[in-house]
């Protein structure tokens, strides 16, 4: 049917750019509301609101695209949190190189503890880390016995972590895109990146040719965990208490941002730029919400409601579009 | 004895495909209708018109005599028309009674769910066909002939008129299968129709009263099954002469390249062994559920096997272990290409290279100019036609997609190749370069395995042609020897035939 798509149609089709429309309207409607959302300094703290989210969805992205899924992440940052948290108190001459490795070791270990579970006891992903999520904000308790980490309690260096700045942004913003970058690069230039698509996509044509789907399941709980890991160390260093509670009921709007950017539940599709916009657009809307002086009341309903819409929509474009597609196929 | 149904120069079309090229036939109460034909040769194309799934390209359908015409499954369902699924499509977890009135539940008069009743009306029914099981029993429960026949009781308890059953026996056990004919003689004497589709010439004599018999999509011819030998029949299906093009090759044969001994899966393929050589187009015949595919699958490795060995090259092939195949210069073109062959969601180029990754990556990067020129490469050759290799596999027509199946396998630079029903649902062009493909590629040497349901497909392509039956070798023919009767007389185990075999 509409065999020469112009460029510009065929740039409308994409979902990333739907979303991109609706923070762009979301934005000045806010603004117009609400002038001071606009200034830079509350869009920064937005984006240091935003950027740990969208770091435990890029694990998250991982997942889901080998069809799976990671409730654990959560209570993997809590733990690894608390875990480095207490290891600065006791011993704060640990210099924070070491922290930030020990971060990521801990929070792949229990990344790696889903993926063997999941890759060769066929526990199937949901179950799995379900109860790893249970688990390991069990440990949190047990390591801590129910104390907090509080600020006095952390070395300078510790409580700085997050804040320091470069360049006019705070050194977590920086992590955030670095980590991001690396994810982007992983799926999309790495033999084991486009695995993990293969496999979410068609387990069955890719074993066919020796491409490994428990492999590829393994390393992308890996990847989650370790990031959920090092976003322990960034949590606890960043708000300087460690928790019990940490991050708790998290790991709902890892997987709300993840789908909100275009993530297919099913595995195989998604992208790194789906899933940015995705958590930029949970972030504002949080924020929005308290600028424009809703009720705390109803803020909850109205962020699902508002999630929800964007889902729709994003659902919409992209059914016509297969619809479009398959047309076409027809026709050829 | 009325007719309920009539065809009438029915044609069913799709892009490049004439699936019904000008069928009739009559469908009357009463009368167990057997329908014939090869794999292919437009049965559940007609199937798919009667019970609504299809439209006909042009013809007329009368019921009653009256002209009508199915836009949807309701609508022959309407007519009385029903048919019964090989794979029966039923609710594992849910009861007979729940089972047989999904879609069309009887309410009370208050509008709730009348339960009452309609187990009654299944007890009734089960009765009517002389059946003992309870309306409560969970389908999953029930064993595969059981489901048929809470199958059949689901038709009937809509009123159906015409029952089709599309290889009913295929998973039956020889009681079952008595029983099933026990089943069907008592549908007949109540006066219903029966479309009965069966590759087995023993169940057609014993069951039906007509038969109708498909080729190529054309009607070949129809009668009183009493009229009929089994030859007669075995000549209709397989038809006259050639008249399509194969490439004409002059093969030279060289040495061993894979060699199988006494391979065996319980229940799947028993005992099978054979060799393979350089230069050889060896083709495996059989009717669907024979066996091939399996086989294939264990040989390269995707499928486990209970015993035997596989060899290459003097190399003893590992079972389920499809990398150490490849590495040993095998490349597997499943037959089904949407499932096991190609990833839609990703590029042409992707999945070309999705299989040689490791060759095309530097450190663990897969490098973009490599890939791209490797791609461009096998698109020549195939003459794919796609706006831009970075298309979506979606996007491309069934068989610009299995160029790209083709495509990735020789991206791994094998040396043997097993094609599993390559040419299965393309155009009638790709089938032409698909197979002048292939013996090109056996005149360069390479071995390879040819499985096919297209009889004339194995006859045109291959040097030699080993025949599957039931999980078993049953006979090898070289290609002069091979004719269409005697072929598929021996994969359909007619025994009249067989024995001059």
């Amino acid at each position: 049917m509409r065999r020469n798509q112009s460029p510009i149609a065929a740039i409308l089709a994409r979902r990333e750019i739907t979303l991109l429309v609706i923070i762009v309207v979301l934005v000045a409607a806010v603004g117009i509301r609400a002038p001071r959302f606009l200034q830079p300094a509350r869009q920064l703290s937005i984006l240091n609101d935003t950027i740990i989210l969208l770091m435990l969805t890029l694990g998250q992205l991982a997942v889901i695209l080998t069809a799976g899924i990671d409730l654990s992440v959560a209570s993997n940052l809590a733990f690894t949190g608390m875990a480095v948290a207490m290891w600065n108190m006791v011993m704060p001459g640990v210099p924070m190189v070491v922290l930030v490795g020990a971060s990521i070791l801990i929070g792949a270990s229990l990344g790696a503890f889903n993926g063997v579970m999941v890759s060769v006891g066929k526990v199937p992903p949901i179950i799995m880390t379900l109860g790893t999520m249970s688990v390991y904000r069990g440990m949190v308790f047990l390591i801590s016995g129910g104390a907090w980490v509080s600020a006095h309690q952390m070395s300078e260096s510790f409580r700085g972590f997050a804040r320091f700045n470069i360049l006019g942004l705070p050194s977590l913003v920086w992590i955030g895109v670095i980590t991001t970058a690396l994810v982007y690069v992983f799926l999309r230039f790495t033999r084991s990146g486009r695995e993990l698509y293969a496999v979410g996509d068609n387990a069955t044509a890719a074993g066919f040719v020796g491409v490994s789907a428990r492999k590829a399941q393994f390393k992308a709980f890996v990847l989650s965990g370790a990031i959920a890991g090092l976003t322990g160390l960034l949590w606890v260093s960043r708000f300087a208490s460690a928790q019990n509670d940490t991050a708790i009921g998290f790991e709902l709007e890892t997987v709300a941002a993840a789908v909100i950017g275009g993530v297919s539940i099913m595995g195989g599709s998604g992208t790194v730029t789906g899933v940015v916009l995705g958590a930029v657009f949970l972030g504002i809307v949080k924020n929005a919400l308290t600028v424009v002086g809703v009720s705390p009341f109803w803020q909850m309903a109205i962020q699902g409601a508002v999630i929800l819409v964007a889902i729709v929509a994003n659902t919409v474009v992209d059914r016509r579009n297969q619809a479009r597609l398959s047309a076409r196929r027809i026709s050829a | 004895m009325a007719d309920i149904v009539q065809l009438e120069n029915v044609r069913k079309y799709f892009p490049g495909v004439k699936a019904l090229d000008g069928v009739s036939m009559t469908i009357r109460s009463g009368e167990v209708h057997a329908l014939i034909g090869e794999n292919g040769a437009g049965k559940s194309t007609l199937v798919k018109i009667l019970t609504g799934i299809h439209d006909p390209t042009s013809g007329t359908i009368l019921v009653d005599g009256e002209p009508a015409s199915f836009r949807t499954p309701h609508d022959s369902q309407a007519a009385g028309i029903t048919a019964i699924h090989q794979e029966a499509s039923m609710f594992p977890n849910l009861t007979i009674t729940e089972n047989i009135f999904m879609g069309h539940h009887l309410r009370n008069r208050f509008g709730l769910l009348d339960w009452k009743t309609m187990e009654a009306r299944t007890r009734e029914l089960c009765e009517r066909l002389s059946l003992a099981i309870s309306p409560d029993t969970l389908v999953r429960d029930l064993s595969v002939a059981q489901r048929h026949q809470i199958e059949i009781i689901k038709a009937l308890s809509i009123d159906a008129r015409v029952i089709i059953m599309d290889e009913p026996t295929a998973s039956l056990s020889l009681k079952e299968i008595q029983e099933l004919y026990e089943l069907v003689r008592t549908l007949r004497e109540q006066g219903t129709a029966i479309v009965f589709i069966s590759h087995k010439f023993e169940e057609i004599f014993e069951v039906a009263d007509t038969y109708t018999v498909l080729r190529d999509g054309k009607y070949v011819g129809n009668g009183s099954v009493s009229d009929v030998t089994t030859d007669d029949l075995v000549r209709k299906m397989a038809g006259a002469a050639l008249d399509r093009l194969f490439p004409e090759r002059t093969p030279s044969i060289g040495e061993v390249a894979l060699s199988v001994q006494g391979l065996t899966q319980a229940g799947v393929f028993e005992d099978v062994s054979f060799e393979l050589r350089n230069g050889e187009i060896l083709g495996f015949f059989g009717l669907i559920g024979a066996g091939r595919s399996e086989l294939m699958q264990s040989i390269f490795g995707v499928r486990s096997r209970d015993a035997g060995s596989v060899t290459v090259a003097g190399e003893r092939l590992d079972p389920l272990n499809p990398r150490k195949s490849m590495a040993q210069g095998l490349a597997f073109v499943p037959e089904d290409r949407q499932e096991q062959g190609v990833i839609l969601d990703m590029s042409i180029i992707e999945n070309t290279t999705l299989s040689s990754l490791r060759a095309v990556s530097r450190f663990g990067f897969p490098q973009k100019h490599t890939e791209r020129s490797v791609t461009e490469g096998l698109a020549k050759r195939f003459s794919l036609r796609a706006a831009r290799l970075e298309q979506r596999v979606a996007a491309l027509s069934g068989g610009n997609q299995q160029k790209v199946v083709l495509s990735k396998w020789l991206a791994t630079q094998p040396r043997i190749l097993i094609l599993d029903e390559p040419t299965r649902g393309i155009d009638v062009a790709t089938k032409a370069a698909v197979h002048s493909f292939v013996g090109e590629l056996a005149d360069q040497g390479y071995a390879i395995i040819l499985v096919s349901s297209e009889l004339h497909e194995v006859l045109g392509m291959s040097d030699r042609i080993l025949v599957m039956r039931e999980g078993r070798l049953v006979a090898g023919f070289d290609s002069e020897d091979a004719s269409a009767e005697r072929v598929l007389a021996t994969a359909i185990g007619a025994a009249a035939v067989e024995q001059g075999a």
